[in-house]
């Protein structure tokens, strides 16, 4: 139902002359841009639209009816928790008493801001099983990099310069190694059992004086809980290394098992996953990183501490790994994340791991008639499928078979956003399903029943399959084209 | 137990449970060492109902107070057109994730492909990417990233007029990530160019990062810099707020390879430090060692207009160890602040915001000059923000007392300056009052 006009780019809905804002006028006589030298200052205005307020209203109105956000489904991403995110977080981000803050404020006049980052980062604590928390960094990605130099910054505290490699498994997600070798790591890779599990007699040989850790998300990957990880936590300690643990599976485990007493020292949580705050298209999350007692002064600077009087202060401490973001990190996800921390508390968290987990267990036993289960058994907050069994859509080694990407694209002409596809690695035709607790039995059937007919519909019209989507605001992309003829601006 | 957001009834866990074959949701864990699970619930208070938790938030704001603000260093108080939040919070936008699907995530495509064309045109250079977390780790990755384009040149010369918490950032980066860094030392408020020269002369130089405006709000003329640089096959970064990009000489006219900074102040409230959003551009010819995201224009099946996530054979999850940067996704819904804040002001607008920033400032500095108390640390050119020496008291006490007022008098910088900053926001009886709490 999208307005063909409105929905062009908002470049090509200027008209030159128009305007969208309105600016109180200037009281001060004074001198302004003139008293820069012409060479400072910029030749030509830069080209940006000119648009009025309503037809920039109705650009971005009619852009998100493209749109598909979890607000408008079913979202089952495997390793991204894509949970309902609470309206009343936004409400609380929103308030002015926030919202109006600015950072160099002096600490007398932000104490209830600075209350409530240590308020969470206790909170966090708890949950994780550890001493205490930076919620400083910005997302996943900075949440692991900040860890893992936080675990350097630990062995040289020591005179330990040698600890330069790490150890990651082969299904781990791509940003460990990718942050590890911005840390300045080298990368070793242990090789996972049939299981999808870390093989721990592949482990033992890698162990060293030369090992800085080992980084691991428990579940993993594939949803299933290591079993031996006091065993793994035992060997990487014993050889002097520290456990990192990747919080981006954390849900399944909330309340039942904390990353503290599996063996780990360092951790990274996503506000943005287990917390949720909305994923906003990509950004602003948040990735506190908690660590176990004897580890907190390594900490990025700056750290809110709470001061013998009851009032709240910041800090820089000596050994601090240095800091890492400009302040305290994305403030007003960490505003929602509290909202949520509190609208859930110690009866909501009882629950959460578990309704995840029953969820995720609920759709792998009715969906596995028709799809390819590699690793059967109990599953934690998700799980892969290996592509349509061969009776639906053919065999993999077959160059015509139904895809795991032509099942995704179905998904999307049925109101389903795709389940995560071809991660992790371990299998060609990866399918990855997290449905998270906010879902309900009515909602998982619903989608069971769409993920049935598409293979149903695999083995009678594969043609059909393969040329989803047919229903969305564009069909298929062409990938390939937006390399080799790469166009990043409207008009060249 | 029953809870606003779980919707499960009991009937619905009994089925459920009986689909898998276990008995109770406890035999979901039945393979986890029972040594390992917690066995009680977590110490965290009982779970708040909304109007609850709008009690808790009203005695946390209570607790905070609101100053006019006067401060900048990195965070910039402008106007934010009410459509901005508005649109902003539509969830088609905010609860969607990575746009992965292209086909349900042309609203999110097409706003990150409005921002990047924005941000090129702003900064006069070829490509931006989809965003980075904030202008200082922008900055770190503009270090990171001369390295790793220059091959065996390991240095980087960082302006010591780059804000203090830029320079904290790149600091950090650099004593993990290996990347050598020369700090280049001031001089009359300005990078010292002739310590440039002097360090590009051992050859081992990737290159160099300057400001604009710089740390005390001055902005530094770059002629002859770029041509120095690429003579020694160096490249050259200029990183600064993006507000400003709408009246200064852009980074591409500079000459720049690289322009990095901060886009908060395009819109985005102040909100404690963030979210805000790191901006990144570069040339053409450096698009393949890019951090981050980046989307792009390509066709659907049916040869409809498309954007997509493209040039991703950069990027972590393909590269792995050997990426370049560990950037996955970083501040999305921001780029849409940005995209709505530059199309409702235009050109015209971020003119008008600059020029109304500038003239109070240059108000504000020349009414306490003349107060004979505080003197203008560098004479040089400034556009909204500057530095005062403080002549009669000292800037923490100066900051203090006019806190008392409900005024935010810029930062401390030093032992005796004081930076402040105004924008289009500030009234002329605020500047007055300001002028009064800090000279009487």
């Amino acid at each position: 139902m999208n307005n063909k006009l409105y929905s062009n780019l908002i470049f090509e809905l200027s008209r030159p002359g128009r305007i969208g804002y309105s600016l109180p006028p200037c009281e001060v006589e004074a001198e302004g841009l003139d008293c820069l030298p012409a060479t400072l200052r910029r030749d030509e205005a830069p080209e940006l639209p000119e648009v009025d307020e309503q037809t920039v209203a109705r650009h971005y109105t009619n852009m998100s009816n493209n749109n598909f956000g979890v607000d408008t489904g079913f979202y089952p991403l495997g390793s991204c928790t894509m949970k309902y995110n609470p309206k009343v977080n936004e409400e609380m981000a929103a308030l002015p008493a926030f919202t109006q803050l600015h950072p160099a404020q002096p600490a007398d006049t932000v104490q209830g801001a600075l209350r409530l980052y240590w308020e969470e980062q206790q909170m966090l604590s708890e949950i994780a099983g550890l001493s205490e928390f930076t919620l400083n960094p910005y997302a996943g990605a900075h949440g692991e990099l900040t860890g893992l130099m936080t675990i350097r910054a630990y062995h040289r505290s020591r005179g330990d310069e040698k600890r330069t490699k790490i150890i990651v498994p082969d299904s781990a997600h791509g940003t460990n190694p990718a942050s590890a070798a911005v840390c300045g790591l080298q990368i070793v890779e242990v090789k996972s059992t049939a299981r999808g599990t870390v093989d721990v007699e592949d482990l033992k040989p890698l162990l060293g004086d030369d090992i800085a850790g080992m980084m691991m998300t428990n579940p993993n990957t594939l949803g299933i809980f290591e079993t031996e990880i006091p065993e793994i936590a035992r060997l990487v300690h014993e050889c002097g290394g520290l456990m990192y643990y990747d919080g981006a599976n954390l849900n399944p485990m909330l309340g039942v098992c904390r990353p503290g007493d599996m063996g780990f020292d360092v951790m990274h949580i996503n506000l943005h996953k287990t917390f949720s705050t909305p994923h906003g298209g990509g950004g602003p999350g948040d990735g506190p990183v908690g660590v176990r007692k004897g580890l907190e002064q390594f900490l990025p600077d700056p750290h809110v501490v709470r001061r013998e009087d009851g009032t709240f202060a910041l800090e820089c401490r000596d050994g601090s790994l240095g800091s890492v973001s400009t302040f305290l990190g994305n403030y007003g996800i960490i505003v929602r994340a509290y909202a949520y921390l509190l609208s859930l508390g110690r009866d909501g968290f009882r629950m959460t791991g578990r309704l995840a987990t029953l969820n995720a267990n609920y759709i792998k036993e009715r969906l596995k008639s028709h799809y390819l289960l590699p690793i059967e058994g109990l599953c934690k907050h998700e799980f892969v499928f290996d592509g349509l069994r061969p009776e639906y859509g053919g065999d993999h080694h077959d160059d015509s078979h139904v895809t795991t990407l032509d099942v995704a694209k179905s998904l999307l002409d049925l109101g389903f956003h795709a389940p995560t596809i071809y991660f992790p690695l371990l299998f060609h035709e990866a399918l990855m399903i997290e449905p998270t607790e906010t879902e309900s039995k009515d909602t998982l059937d619903a989608f069971i029943d769409a993920m049935l007919s598409i293979a149903e519909r695999a083995k009678e019209d594969p043609a059909s399959v393969k040329a989803a989507p047919h229903h969305t605001p564009i069909r298929r992309a062409d990938d390939v084209k937006a390399v080799k003829d790469a166009i990043f601006k409207y008009g060249g | 137990m029953q809870h606003r957001y779980f919707p499960h009834t009991e009937e619905d866990i009994r089925q459920m449970l009986e689909v898998i074959g276990v008995k109770s949701l406890d035999d979901l864990y039945a393979e986890v060492p029972e040594e390992l699970k917690l066995g009680r619930d977590l110490d965290l208070p009982e779970g708040k109902s909304e109007a609850e938790i709008r009690r808790i938030f009203a005695g946390l704001s209570a607790q905070n107070r609101h100053l006019v603000c006067f401060a900048g260093a990195g965070s910039y108080d402008h106007y934010t057109p009410s459509l901005v939040p508005y649109i902003t919070s539509r969830s088609e936008f905010s609860t969607s994730y990575t746009p992965y699907q292209a086909e349900i995530s042309q609203g999110t495509l097409a706003y990150i492909f409005e921002y990047q064309m924005m941000m090129a045109r702003l900064t006069g250079l070829d490509v931006s990417n989809a965003s980075m977390y904030d202008g200082a780790t922008a900055t770190a990755e503009a270090m990171m990233m001369m390295t790793a384009a220059a091959r065996k040149k390991n240095r980087v010369l960082l302006s010591s007029t780059l804000p203090q918490r830029v320079l904290d950032v790149c600091q950090t980066y650099t004593s993990y990530h290996g990347t050598e860094v020369t700090l280049i030392p001031a001089k009359n408020g300005l990078t010292d160019r002739k310590a440039i020269s002097e360090a590009l002369a051992a050859g081992d130089v990737a290159g160099v990062i300057v400001p604009q405006p710089n740390r005390y709000g001055i902005v530094e003329d770059f002629t002859g810099l770029a041509d120095e640089l690429h003579g020694q096959k160096a490249f050259l970064s200029v990183s600064g707020p993006a507000s400003p990009l709408g009246v200064l000489k852009s980074p591409g006219a500079w000459g720049a390879d690289i322009a990095c900074g901060d886009a908060q102040s395009l819109g985005i409230p102040l909100g404690y430090g963030g979210p805000y959003i790191g901006y990144f551009c570069a040339t053409n010819a450096l698009i393949r060692k890019m951090p981050g995201r980046i989307v792009g224009q390509t066709e659907d099946k049916d040869g409809r207009r498309a954007f997509v996530l493209t040039m991703q054979a950069r990027e972590q999850h393909i590269r792995r160890e050997k990426a370049t940067s560990n950037i996955c996704t970083a501040q999305g819904m921001m780029c849409l602040y940005v995209a709505a804040y530059l199309s409702l002001m235009g050109a015209r607008g971020l003119q008008e915001v600059n020029e109304t920033s500038a003239k109070g400032a240059h108000y504000l500095c020349k009414a306490l000059v003349d107060s004979g108390k505080f003197e203008l640390t560098y004479p040089q050119p400034f556009l909204n923000e500057f530095r005062l020496t403080c002549k009669a008291a000292k800037p923490a006490d100066l900051i203090s007392h006019a806190a008392e007022a409900g005024f935010l008098a810029g930062v401390k910088d030093g032992e005796d300056g004081l930076i402040l900053c105004v924008t289009e926001l500030r009234t002329k009886e605020e500047m007055d009052q300001l002028v009064e709490l800090l000279t009487k």
